[in-house]
């Protein structure tokens, strides 16, 4: 009997060691927030792998000189500061990402607001084909429009001689081939403007609309006291997620007019492959990439910041 | 990358062993690959069937010294093969051998392995090797690539005789026959960049004008870096001290390009590689400035168009005749370990018979880097018409050149890669600025080469 009793308190004395050790590890691995860090381990990877070290590699690279055998520091960027070439680049590109992300969110807007109103038989179709540009791989799409603005057999000079008007030079003169080149950013992007402000339209209350109709609000009452302060979260992100993307755009300048004329159309992605690929200056080619990084990074934070306080405001 | 080091010695017993157990099909059979594995990143042709050619020879010597091969062919298409070479000396891994386009010679010349061995021998078999391929290939006296036959082209001019002979009053077969024969130098003497521009004239009033790209792809590079050789124009010396806003060659070659463009199509800035040759297949250019392919395309889609063109020599400028080369190279990464195997098969691949099957292989598009080889029968008797491409080769006077030669390598390489040249005449013409702005502009884009 009491050999039993030791016995059962010896096995209870090892259950209630091992117990707490077995039950940590089975409540941690039973926690929701571990199934989902293990859940998104692969794409953390992909992330670390294909994201996060190249950016730092890219970082590293811009502190090297030519050869790649010396650090400078950031002899690089001092460098780049002193050619006229690069801040045309700089200008080029501010131009281009701006002016595109401008027209891509004022068209999204203006098509989420026609798609919103279609009665919902029709809407799904029309928001499908409106979705095409954008679901379309970019450099097919690209090489679509490079045909219409071909120098020498453009479609629409084709129809511009047809009416009795001249060739333009779409992709040979500064204007218009900075012209062409946004043109088609706004092409790709607005659908994804239209999508979004889309789905911010649907989660508007419709409430508060009839409550402003009762108050004698006008449509563009509604619009300025009801919609935008709604959506302005929604278009403060895209915004800055467009900005990001169009800032880092390649595809298009490259198939219409690889930089071209004399170096106009010029944007940092292009800038970066002649310099880095083309010319064999990789480090330089890196650092003319890192550049918008600070000021894309700065411009994040406030925009991210204005969107949290808008939402612990709401909330 | 192959996992064993090979040297010529058991390339060679390899190959005795090889042969003496051919009589012996089981051991043959596990004996294939006793000289290891040797990995080629061959360009990949734009004429269909050249591939093949190459691939053909490249397994003879394989099968004779029973290396196993892993072929691949990458396209330029998109900077593909450039990207792939950078990818590979960053890594320091990837195939042994890989074939490089004019400047990346130079911008890898820390990761390839010399080759002045395999150069010197070919040299003295078929002698005197080409001047820009020299210069391409050959960095601080050592060759640190072998110039290759694949993919190796010129840019000449590439003329519609009929519309010659009818708007410009000038038999270009007659002053550039196809063969050595009847060959009259007062002739062609006389064929110089102020014929060239009047002749350009009369074709461009006719509605025929030449179709001569200016915008930053190659064909457009090429063309005018021959024309402002032959203008004796150096915008840096070989030591890399800049002179462009003083060399009177440079001022000579854009003042001619100004009273050129005023007879070309508006649009030639934005043209890129591929628009000449459509300009050319559609019946309106009379002239470009190509390798044989829109020939080779007319031929198939425009055959009354390809029965009229003929190949001459480029015009003569004050510094002589110059023609586009742009020239493609075969280099073994240092970090090989198969070094001595893919020697052995560049030197096969430069034999002249396989050179003579490369270039036929090619419809005459592939150029030897040795003269001694530029008479083979595909360019005395391609066609129709029979002989076109005899003045595909440089010919007469004519010298290869490429364009920023002889400038510092470094800094040349960048000049092509920017455009420099275009970019002063687009300046000069298109946006109208001083001669003086714009060399200066010049000249301040090339103290930013400059870097270290």
């Amino acid at each position: 009997m009491a050999d039993g009793t030791a016995a059962l308190a010896q096995t209870g004395a090892a259950r209630s060691a091992a117990g707490p050790r077995r039950g940590g590890l089975h409540r941690m691995m039973r926690r929701q927030s571990t199934t989902a860090f293990l859940l998104c381990l692969p794409l953390l990877a992909l992330v670390l792998g294909l994201m996060i070290f190249p950016a730092f590699y890219a970082g590293w690279l811009a502190m090297l000189n030519k050869s790649m055998e010396r650090f400078v520091g950031l002899g690089n960027f001092t460098f780049l500061f002193r050619r006229e070439t690069f801040w045309n680049v700089v200008w080029q590109s501010c131009i281009f990402a701006i002016t595109a992300v401008f027209f891509k969110a004022l068209i999204g807007f203006i098509l989420a607001h026609l798609v919103h109103v279609l009665p919902a038989k029709g809407q799904r179709k029309w928001r499908g084909m409106l979705l095409v540009p954008w679901v379309m791989p970019l450099a097919i799409g690209t090489l679509a429009w490079w045909w219409l603005l071909d120098p020498s057999y453009s479609a629409f000079n084709w129809v511009i001689r047809a009416a009795g008007g001249e060739n333009i030079a779409w992709l040979g003169d500064t204007f218009w081939a900075r012209f062409s080149v946004i043109l088609v950013n706004v092409w790709y992007g607005a659908p994804f403007f239209m999508i979004m402000y889309l789905a911010a339209l649907k989660s508007v209350p419709e409430q508060l609309y009839e409550a402003a109709a009762i108050d004698g609000a006008n449509a563009w009452q509604k619009l300025w006291h009801i919609t935008l302060p709604m959506m302005r979260n929604i278009i403060s992100i895209t915004v800055l997620f467009s900005l990001i993307v169009t800032f880092a755009n390649f595809d298009i300048v490259r198939i219409l007019t690889n930089g071209g004329p004399r170096d106009t159309t010029h944007i940092f992605a292009t800038y970066s492959f002649a310099l880095g690929i083309g010319s064999g200056d990789i480090p330089l080619g890196a650092a003319v990439s890192l550049f918008m990084f600070p000021i894309l990074g700065v411009f994040a934070i406030f925009i991210l910041r204005g969107v949290r306080r808008r939402a612990d405001a709401m909330g | 990358m192959a996992k064993h080091s090979v040297s010529r010695r058991t390339l060679l017993k390899a190959g005795a062993a090889g042969t003496a157990a051919a009589a012996l099909p089981l051991v043959n059979v596990h004996g294939q690959a006793a000289g290891g594995t040797l990995a080629i990143g061959f360009w990949d042709h734009w004429v269909p069937g050249a591939n093949d050619t190459l691939t053909k020879i490249a397994q003879e010597w394989a099968q004779k010294n029973r290396v196993e091969l892993k072929i691949d062919y990458i396209t330029s298409n998109g900077n593909k093969l450039r990207l792939t070479a950078q990818a590979e000396a960053q890594a320091r891994t990837g195939h042994d051998m890989l074939a490089f386009a004019t400047w990346d010679v130079n911008i890898h010349q820390r990761n390839l392995e010399p080759v002045d061995d395999l150069v010197a021998d070919l040299v003295r078999q078929y002698g005197p090797i080409n001047s820009i391929a020299e210069y391409l290939g050959k960095i601080d006296g050592k060759w640190r690539a072998v110039p290759t036959t694949v993919g190796s082209q010129l840019k000449p001019p590439h003329v519609r005789m009929d519309l010659f002979k009818q708007h410009a009053g000038l038999d270009m077969q007659a002053m550039f026959p196809g063969g050595p024969e009847g060959r009259d130098p007062a002739k062609i003497a006389a064929w110089d960049w102020e014929a060239f521009l009047v002749a350009a004239e009369k074709l461009n009033k006719a509605g025929h004008p030449f179709g001569l790209p200016l915008g930053s792809f190659s064909d457009a590079i090429d063309w005018v870096g021959a024309l402002f050789r032959s203008f004796n124009a150096v915008l840096v010396t070989e030591k890399g001290d800049i002179v462009v806003k003083t060399d009177p060659g440079t001022r000579a070659a854009l003042e001619y390009m100004k009273r050129l463009c005023q007879h070309l199509p508006s649009d030639v800035f934005a043209w890129d590689d591929a628009s000449n040759n459509r300009a050319y297949i559609a019946g309106r250019a009379s002239l470009i400035l190509n390798p044989p392919s829109a020939w080779a395309v007319a031929k198939r889609d425009a055959p009354q168009i390809a029965e009229q063109t003929w190949y001459i020599q480029m015009p003569k400028g004050p510094a002589g005749r110059f023609v586009g080369d742009l020239r493609y190279f075969h280099g073994i990464w240092s970090f090989s370990r198969q070094k001595n195997a893919a020697k052995d098969l560049i030197r096969h691949i430069s034999q002249r018979e396989n050179a003579e099957r490369l270039v036929a292989a090619s419809l005459g598009y592939d150029l030897p880097p040795f003269a001694s080889q530029f008479d083979f029968a595909t360019w005395r008797d391609e066609g129709p018409p029979k002989g076109l491409l005899y003045n595909y080769t440089p010919r007469d006077d004519t010298q290869p050149n490429i364009s920023g030669y002889p400038s510092e390598k470094s800094i040349a390489a960048q000049m092509y890669n920017q455009a420099t040249f275009t970019n002063m005449i687009a300046r000069l013409v298109q946006r109208n600025e001083a001669m003086d702005s714009v060399l200066s502009w010049a000249a301040n884009e090339l103290e930013g080469f400059q870097r270290g």
